[in-house]
């Protein structure tokens, strides 16, 4: 029983939970007031300020490090919702959309700055600001295709069921959009922010120290922290800008991502019963304090007073005219006739400016280049397969890996820099194959990720028959563990080689202080194009990565993946 | 015959360690033999433990004390002569059907052609010819279930342990596949000397086997052993194999003698500590409203009540002990029979039925109340869920207080004797606006 006690209605007021929360809330007004506060200096600020390698600036690095992927984030969403919406509601803009947004995910990131960062440059003249939209769009890049296909995919396969019943009561697209395709999208729209989160990291550093041709601006942040870490050849310093990363990665998956994910599990539509729901003492903390709770009511309100603003339709429930044949000509003659037209543009641009030998060299260096992109994957795959199948058997060791292999996924690869550089100078190794490790440092935890949650979900009978017929050895990795973990590999190792063509750029082209070491590829070309500012070569570079990726993705990955969902997917 | 049991179990035991420390007992004193041409019926609710011991004998597990021996060996690890049939088939759906049924002779690394004899002969006995290539996902489950008993059969093992092999097929399907396993048995046709047959199925039980161990719960032990000596082929109609139903039935809900009353054996515990099991209010009606109607007007046979209502005892059992508990219904010698306020709110409009479930939940559910008293009590009417738990935990496991709180919720929920958010986890007087 409780006893009368005089603070009750002190508690009534403010719970601890409302303390809590009111630290938090205050601290990320701080974050936001001190990280905008430098974005519409006038440029010549950097050079008066330059980087510093001093620990003590890290925090301030790491706010606006944050703050740019998060801004990278947030458009990233923006767009998801927007894109990826109109091509699963269009039937005629998503047959052009879908292809584009495929394209777009096979041109590699860092291509996007060296052919943007012109543009959003001259968006705010002299201003930080610029170079900051040229970062943030750079960013953005490497988070929002992904993001984007998954919203698109859960669209498509909205429950019949579900999407009759929001017709019946005759919801407003508007309406329908918030209450049931968004909820419906949630889940695996935030597992895919998580992974993009990661995915970013790779690319701040690159993204913050930009260098095309003449064009040096280097953002404060922790990428070009770790740049100029490398340019100076201080270990010190790498190992800061770790710890800064492990620490920045901690925090937000307390406080964005497990509350989001512990949230979204309401919007699962099978809901199995027994199953764990997610814990987050930062959504716990949402949810007790009375100050956040008001808030939220008010926001829920908003939300539900734009339902009634946006005007709904009141025509009948008339099956909709069927779609006129001559407007779907039109549509796909105005497409191929655009298609026709930029291809036009760009072979002529490139025609005009290459010789053919340049081009066939650019060919060979892509060769190249896949061919170690091949090699990794097999060699991680042999090393990943069986530790991912491993530890996907044992709940226990999935709960301590998992968290780890994130965190490795987020590893730029310029950190392992001066290691590679040092061994290969010192030991006078061939940087055509020593550097290439550095391609797969990222995304071979892909494979991992995959493999471990595809081993965690063979069903335990499937397990017992294994043991009752006595299936052992090579038998029962060739029979029962291997075909049982396919799909999930498959999807592991399509997302390390998309990586893998992109971390090239980086990989093939190692610089520790003033030496520099270089592996022939087409990554190192289009590195070296980038850093001398020759915008045709740029071109070249990327539109032939890109081509290879989607050719590669159209002839062998995705086949192989229609292949392994039929014939292998457990249901 | 040969003298020596297949298998023997003796003061077999299982407990699994509780996260507290504590371990929680699943199996106690556990005597079984099975001998040649016989098939043992394992009996019982769901969470007695038959299912456990199936996986001790088949060796997936081990057990925390007593002794396994196959044919006079103990038991440690899977043993070549004892094969198992699951109830969700567990077949690899990458495998055709031949290499599914293969794979136990691949493990066995038998020379091909011996393989492929042996198992086109599974296939035929078990009558899937012309399926050899198809997959899994090509066939319906009857078929797949075939396809798990070829796969066990082909290996010529002792023993076939099976688990709950048709429960997961349509009654017309588990019939068929039934009386077929039967008439094969019947005519020795198949490799196997001894059948153990875990099932909840009180028919089945008696349709199969010549001998049926009746298992109860908390923690899972042998209530009885009943002996069934009807001829094969049997008729589930022949006033013989009724009588023998219905007295199962009377065995699985009868009071033990010198014991705790049924309802405390039902659900452990006193007061506060019971432990409930989620029966939603809607079953709690449905059954009175059918009991209370004709043609059983108040007091139904469970044999009659359960095939009228197309509910296994897995489902059944559950609900009838939670309208004993709450004094709706008594429970006694395999029948139902409604009290005076069970056969009232079988008869009352809504609101009415409301305010004698409140009534009854107040009076009879101890949790229920202090719940309620603790809300009157406070100035705010509200209070945490985690209070509650954890008062729960001193009398039983994490998982059972869960389950049990959220049962009595669903319940004051239904009679509006208090609100829950379980956004919040909070309790309250108040209803949401």
């Amino acid at each position: 029983m409780d006893r009368f006690a005089p603070y009750v209605f002190l508690r009534d007021l403010a719970s601890r939970w409302d303390v809590l929360a009111f630290i938090v809330v205050i601290g990320l007004i701080a974050f936001l007031g001190e990280t905008s506060r430098g974005l519409f200096a006038p440029l010549s600020q950097l050079e008066i300020t330059p980087l510093s390698l001093d620990p003590r600036h890290l925090p301030e690095y790491a706010a606006r490090t944050t703050f740019r992927m998060l801004a990278g984030l947030a458009l990233s969403l923006v767009f998801t919702l927007t894109y990826a919406t109109w091509a699963a509601k269009s039937e005629r803009a998503g047959k052009l959309l879908v292809p584009i947004l495929d394209i777009l995910q096979s041109v590699p990131i860092l291509g996007f700055i060296s052919i943007t960062v012109v543009f959003f440059m001259s968006l705010a003249p002299g201003r930080v600001l610029g170079a900051e939209f040229a970062s943030i769009f750079a960013i953005f890049t490497s988070q929002a295709w992904n993001m984007a296909f998954s919203f698109y995919q859960s669209l498509r396969t909205i429950p019949v069921e579900l999407s009759e019943a929001s017709e019946s009561f005759r919801l407003s697209p508007w309406m329908r959009f918030w209450q049931l395709e968004v909820p419906f999208g949630l889940p695996a729209l935030i597992w895919n922010m998580m992974m993009s989160m990661s995915g970013g990291w790779f690319f701040v550093v690159a993204s913050e120290s930009i260098s095309v041709g003449h064009t040096t601006v280097a953002l404060p942040g922790v990428g070009s922290y770790i740049a100029l870490a490398i340019q100076q050849k201080n270990l010190v310093a790498i190992g800061w800008a770790i710890a800064t990363m492990l620490i920045v990665i901690l925090l937000y998956d307390q406080l964005l991502f497990r509350p989001l994910v512990a949230w979204v599990d309401r919007f699962r539509v099978e809901q199995e019963p027994g199953v764990r729901v997610p814990d987050s003492w930062a959504l716990t903390m949402m949810r007790r304090s009375r100050l956040i709770q008001g808030a939220s009511v008010a926001f829920h309100a908003a939300v539900l007073w734009t339902s009634r603003v946006v005007k709904r339709t009141d025509e009948p429930l008339a099956a909709p005219p069927p779609p006129k044949r001559s407007l779907d000509l039109l549509w796909v003659s105005l497409a191929v006739a655009a298609v026709v037209l930029g291809l036009w543009h760009i072979v002529w641009v490139l025609i005009k400016n290459t010789p053919p030998r340049e081009a066939l060299e650019v060919c060979g260096l892509a060769m190249l280049t896949m061919l170690r992109v091949f090699i990794l994957i097999a060699l991680a795959s042999l090393v990943w397969v069986p530790i991912g199948v491993w530890v996907g058997m044992r709940p226990r060791a999935a709960q301590i890996v998992q968290p780890i292999a994130q965190f490795m996924a987020a590893f730029p690869a310029n950190l392992l820099f001066p290691i590679a550089v040092y061994g290969i100078v010192a030991w006078k190794l061939k940087p055509d194959i020593f550097l290439s490790p550095l391609m797969i440092l990222g995304t071979q935890w892909y494979i991992l990720f995959n493999v471990i949650a595809g081993a965690s979900a063979i069903p335990a009978e499937m397990r017992y028959v294994a043991a009752n017929f006595r299936v052992t050895g090579w038998l029962w990795w060739r029979k029962v563990a291997l075909p049982a973990v396919l799909p999930f590999y498959v999807t592991g190792a399509i997302t390390a080689s998309g990586g893998s063509w992109n971390a090239a750029i980086v990989a093939e082209l190692a610089t520790w202080g003033n030496t520099q070491v270089e592996a022939r590829g087409l990554g190192s070309y289009i590195a070296e194009a980038t850093s001398a500012g020759d915008f045709h070569r740029i071109v070249l570079g990327i539109g032939t990565m890109s081509l290879f990726v989607v050719v590669i993705n159209r002839l062998f990955w995705r086949p192989l993946y229609y292949y392994a969902e039929r014939k292998y997917r457990l249901t | 015959m040969n003298d020596s049991p297949l298998l023997q179990c003796n003061d077999v035991r299982k407990s699994f360690p509780k996260p507290d420390g504590a371990e929680l007992l699943v199996l106690e004193g556990m005597n079984l033999e099975l001998r040649e041409g016989q098939i043992v019926g394992l009996l019982g609710r769901s969470g007695s433990g038959k299912s456990t011991l199936l996986r001790l004998i088949a060796g997936l597990s081990e057990p925390t004390a007593g002794r396994l021996r196959y044919m006079g060996q103990p038991i440690s690890g899977p043993a070549p002569g004892i094969a198992m049939v699951f109830q969700s088939f567990a077949l690899f759906p990458w495998l055709t059907v031949f290499e599914n049924v293969a794979l136990g002779l691949e493990a066995q690394r038998m020379p091909r052609a011996d393989i492929r004899k042996r198992s086109l002969a599974a296939i035929d006995l078990i009558g899937l010819d012309g399926f050899e290539s198809a997959y899994p996902r090509e066939l319906s489950g009857g078929m797949r279930q075939r396809v798990g008993f070829a796969r066990a059969l082909v290996v010529h093992p002792n023993i076939l342990l099976m688990d709950e092999p048709f429960s997961a097929l349509d009654v017309l399907t588990a019939e068929t596949l039934r009386t077929d396993f039967l008439d094969l048995w019947a005519e020795g046709r198949m490799p196997i000397k001894g059948v153990i047959l875990v099932t909840h199925n009180i028919e089945e039980a008696v349709l199969m086997c010549d001998r049926i161990l009746v298992f109860g719960s908390n923690p899972g032990r042998i209530l009885s052993e009943i002996k069934v000596s009807l001829p094969q082929p049997r008729n589930r109609l022949d006033p013989s194999f009724r009588e023998l139903v219905e007295r199962i039935y009377v065995e699985m809900t009868a009071r033990p003698l010198g014991g705790p009353s049924a309802r405390q054996e039902r659900f452990p515990g006193l007061g506060i500590g019971s432990v409930y099991p989620r029966v939603s209010s809607n079953l709690l009606a449905g059954l009175m409203e059918a009991v209370a109607a004709a043609p059983f007007n108040g007091k139904a046979d469970l044999p009659e009540i359960a095939s009228d209502l197309q509910m296994e005892i897995d489902e059944l059992f559950p609900v009838a002990e939670t309208l004993q508990m709450l004094r709706f219904a008594e429970l006694e010698g395999g029948d139902l029979k409604l009290t005076e306020d069970g056969l009232a709110f079988a008869h009352a409009e809504v609101d009415e039925r409301k305010r004698i479930f409140t009534r009854h939940l107040l009076n009879y559910v101890p949790l229920a109340a202090h719940i309620r008293r603790v809300l009157d009590e406070r100035a705010s009417h509200s209070a945490r869920k985690s209070r509650f738990i954890d008062e729960l935990e001193d009398f039983m496991n994490e998982e059972a207080a869960d389950q049990t709180l959220r049962a009595v919720v669903s319940w004051g929920r239904y009679a509006e004797a208090f609100a829950y958010d379980d956004e919040n986890a909070m309790f309250s007087l108040e209803n949401p606006t």
